[in-house]
């Protein structure tokens, strides 16, 4: 399959935050030849649980079987699949470049802010400049700053939160809860 | 105020208060304290010194197998570790509960390349259920505890321990031991949705050709009664995966043999004409399936697993139990109806037939001239008829695997130890070890190759140690058999690297104190056999088979499931039995 047949996903695992917890999910990337296009890791709004976003080009079977074995593994909590509609979701990209390039044009001020980017730091040598949005937009500013010699470029994981009215995470843990006290009471 | 203990203390407390007796294990550096504090408690712990940390782990479970409870290993760092990765891997694909100790170094040394350290949790993630080190000694008992329910609990599967060598020597309080029952992050025993019984029970009941396929997962969970019950309420033939056999009796009426690539005819045949294919905790393994685009491409398939990760993984499903085998079919049963499926039942009496009269009868011997050459096939039944019915069938990997599975006749559950899913060739002889130690009340047979027995055969010293009485079988062909085989129907008859220059197995087996024989031809068999079952120890037959046995029925790797040849140039094809 092509590139071009194979849809971006996004998987959110909610995790204990233990050792090896990456290790346990690019495992299972491994195995199957697939590659992350970005990821990000960080806690959540539940106390001791880690959240880890990553996308990646697949399809929709491989990509529930994937699922699947992540929430197979004993350390994960749930793990859940998403296309972008899914989604509110947001990547943050740093740019550096020459000051003197920069100076030099006289439409900076109407790029940054036709991109709503800003600018983070400005030395002699070198400007900062950040922007947050969706990979084309960073993408873009991207290439209307290449002809300044960007010096760095930086973009980092998707982070993102469902537009779903339900939490299902803390369900989960609701239910465990329950569990829990059945467990005990035997 | 609480007494100290070291961390290698209360390790050793806390596998006794998990229940465990044994270990198979093998001292080293990095795990030195553990042995030393498992001098003082040998009347409660009994460790089983093997030769190789593969063979510890092989028999660990082996005894896990035969018993259901959790086989323990404990080894020292590096290459001990390393050592035990074929075990893990082997495991973690047949489900098998362990729980794995490894030495590490001291925690201020991880990572600096210390000597015999290795990254054991990194290369353990992909082949276990779970796999953590513990840095400290007060974690040992809580992590004792967590290991504990992990590996035998759900779907059930290895565990590593990794233990740096300071929290072995640490000091801890001496505290009362906690079993763990919950983890935050793990369902091990699902609640089955009424709902989801009834729209599977609806399928079956309104089958006209239905089929049952009893997997490993039907001996884990203990629900042999059950699905007898269930298949004998609603008249359903059963037929079993490698794993699965023993789940049935071989003689039961309704047991209509093996599935899969040297499975029977009836159940593989069948399965391309079945209407509803219920398959219970088996995972629908390629050499199961043989081409999955078609497999039962006409079944509505009902699938029970405890792992919810196998629905649809390989074949799809139309519906699913996901749920622990017995108390899925303990739930179905109430709602099954009373049926007769006579002439459906009959399709299979047409291939059993047919297989008996073009394969079995060649393969047990049947007519052959008492001096000739012996088939694997007619070993196998003759050493399971003297086994009786507590006999427990332990192989080896590849033709003498695939043939004694075939002939042994199963009696009750928990009689056979297979390497499945991974196929480890030197996995019987260790794997015996271990079954003969959970069961000393059955006979254990194990049969091997040339091949596979030379794997590990070192562990013939753990059996002369502890006067293990297992009784070893060599099928011995002077040829890696299985490859043999593919390299005769499918490579042109170009043996290359199958034929193997074999030692006197005699002369190893005596060196070891070990009463052995040969067996060259057919009169000289159940002498030996009778011999050998009337040995009160261990004891080794070396019987010489003809290299030109093949293992049939076959279907060839990629082929339909249905696409069986019967020899080398007969396709089996019945135009009346469609």
């Amino acid at each position: 399959m092509t590139m071009e047949e194979k849809t971006l996903f996004t998987v959110a695992v909610f995790a204990e935050n233990h050792v090896g917890l990456m290790n346990q999910l690019s495992i299972i990337l491994t195995r199957r030849c697939i590659n992350m296009e970005s990821i990000s890791a960080s806690r959540c709004s539940i106390p001791d649980v880690s959240k880890v976003t990553f996308t990646c080009y697949s399809d929709r079977p491989t990509m529930d079987k994937i699922v699947k074995q992540i929430e197979r593994r004993i350390d994960v909590l749930r793990a859940f699949l998403y296309t972008d509609d899914d989604l509110v979701y947001q990547e943050v990209a740093l740019y550096k470049v020459p000051t003197a390039r920069l100076l030099d044009e006289e439409h900076l001020e109407e790029i940054i802010r036709c991109h709503g980017a800003r600018i983070l730091e400005i030395t002699r040598d070198n400007t900062i400049i950040e922007k947050t949005g969706h990979s084309d937009e960073t993408e873009a500013l991207f290439e209307e700053l290449k002809r300044y010699d960007i010096r760095q470029f930086v973009r980092s994981g998707r982070v993102a939160i469902t537009k779903s009215p339900v939490e299902h995470v803390d369900r989960f843990l609701r239910e465990q809860e329950d569990r829990r006290m059945r467990v005990n009471e035997i | 105020m609480e007494k100290k203990i070291t961390g290698a203390e209360a390790l050793i407390k806390s596998l006794i208060a998990e229940g465990v007796d044994r270990v198979f294990g093998y001292p080293g550096g990095a795990i030195i304290p553990v042995y030393d504090k498992l001098y003082d408690y040998t009347d409660s712990l009994t460790h089983v010194l093997v030769r190789h940390e593969q063979g510890a782990i092989h028999a660990a479970q082996g005894y896990a197998r035969v018993s259901g409870r959790t086989g323990v290993v404990i080894v020292t760092s590096g290459p001990a570790a390393t050592n035990v990765m074929t075990g893990l891997s082997d495991a973690m694909m047949d489900s098998t509960p362990l729980v794995v100790i490894t030495g590490q170094v001291y925690a201020s040394l991880l990572g600096s390349d210390a000597f015999q350290e290795t990254d054991v949790v990194g290369i353990t993630q992909p082949i276990t259920k779970w796999a953590i080190q513990v840095r400290k000694a007060e974690d040992i008992p809580s992590v004792v505890a967590r290991a504990f329910h992990i590996a035998n609990t759900g779907r059930p599967g290895p565990v590593v321990i990794d233990i740096a060598k300071n929290a072995q020597t640490d000091m801890v309080d001496d505290k009362p031991y906690h079993k763990c029952s919950y983890i935050r992050s793990y369902i091990p025993m699902p609640d089955i949705p009424e709902a989801d019984l009834r729209r599977a029970a609806d399928i079956i009941n309104a089958a006209e050709r239905p089929m049952l396929i009893s997997g490993h997962g039907v001996m884990i969970s203990g629900a042999e009664n059950a699905l007898l019950e269930m298949a004998e309420k609603a008249d359903i033939p059963v037929a079993t995966t490698l794993l699965g056999l023993s789940t049935i009796p071989s003689a039961h009426r309704l047991n209509k043999g093996l599935v899969g690539m040297h499975g029977n005819i009836g159940p593989n045949w069948n399965t391309n004409r079945a209407d509803v294919i219920v398959a219970v905790g088996m995972r629908f393994d390629d050499r199961v399936t043989g081409d999955v685009r078609r497999y039962a491409p006409q079944a509505r398939i009902v699938h029970i697993d405890i792992d919810a990760s196998e629905f649809n993984k390989n074949i799809p499903a139309v519906a699913t139990i996901h749920g622990d085998a017995r108390h899925a079919l303990e739930g179905l049963l109430p709602m099954i109806r009373p049926k007769r499926h006579d002439k459906w039942l009959a399709s299979f009496d047409r291939c059993e037939h047919i297989e008996y009269e073009q394969v079995e009868r060649l393969a047990l011997g049947e007519g052959a001239p008492s001096d000739g050459p012996l088939c694997m096939g007619e070993v196998a039944r003759k050493v399971s008829e003297a086994a009786g019915p507590d006999g427990v069938l332990v192989t080896d990997v590849g033709q003498n695997q695939l043939l004694s599975a075939r002939y042994f006749n199963y009696c009750k559950p928990r009689s056979i130890i297979t390497s499945g899913g991974l196929g480890t060739m030197g996995f019987g002889l260790p794997a015996a070890i271990g079954a003969k130690m959970a069961a000393p009340e059955r006979p254990v047979c194990i049969f091997c190759g040339d091949g596979g027995f030379q794997m590990t055969m070192q562990e013939l010293g753990t059996i002369m140690q502890y006067g293990t009485a297992v009784k070893i079988i060599i099928l011995n062909n002077d040829y890696l058999g299985n490859v043999r085989q593919w390299q005769a129907m499918f490579y042109d008859n170009r043996f290359s690297q199958t034929p193997m220059v074999n030692p006197d197995f005699i002369a190893i087996a005596r060196a070891y104190g070990i009463e052995a024989e040969n067996v060259e031809r057919r009169d000289e068999l159940e002498p030996a056999i009778r011999r050998m079952m009337d040995c009160t120890g261990p004891y080794l037959l070396n019987v010489r088979v003809d290299e030109r046995d093949m293992v049939f029925p076959m279907t060839p790797g990629g082929e339909a499931v249905d696409y069986i040849l019967l020899d080398e140039n007969t396709v089996y094809s019945d135009k009346d039995n469609q």
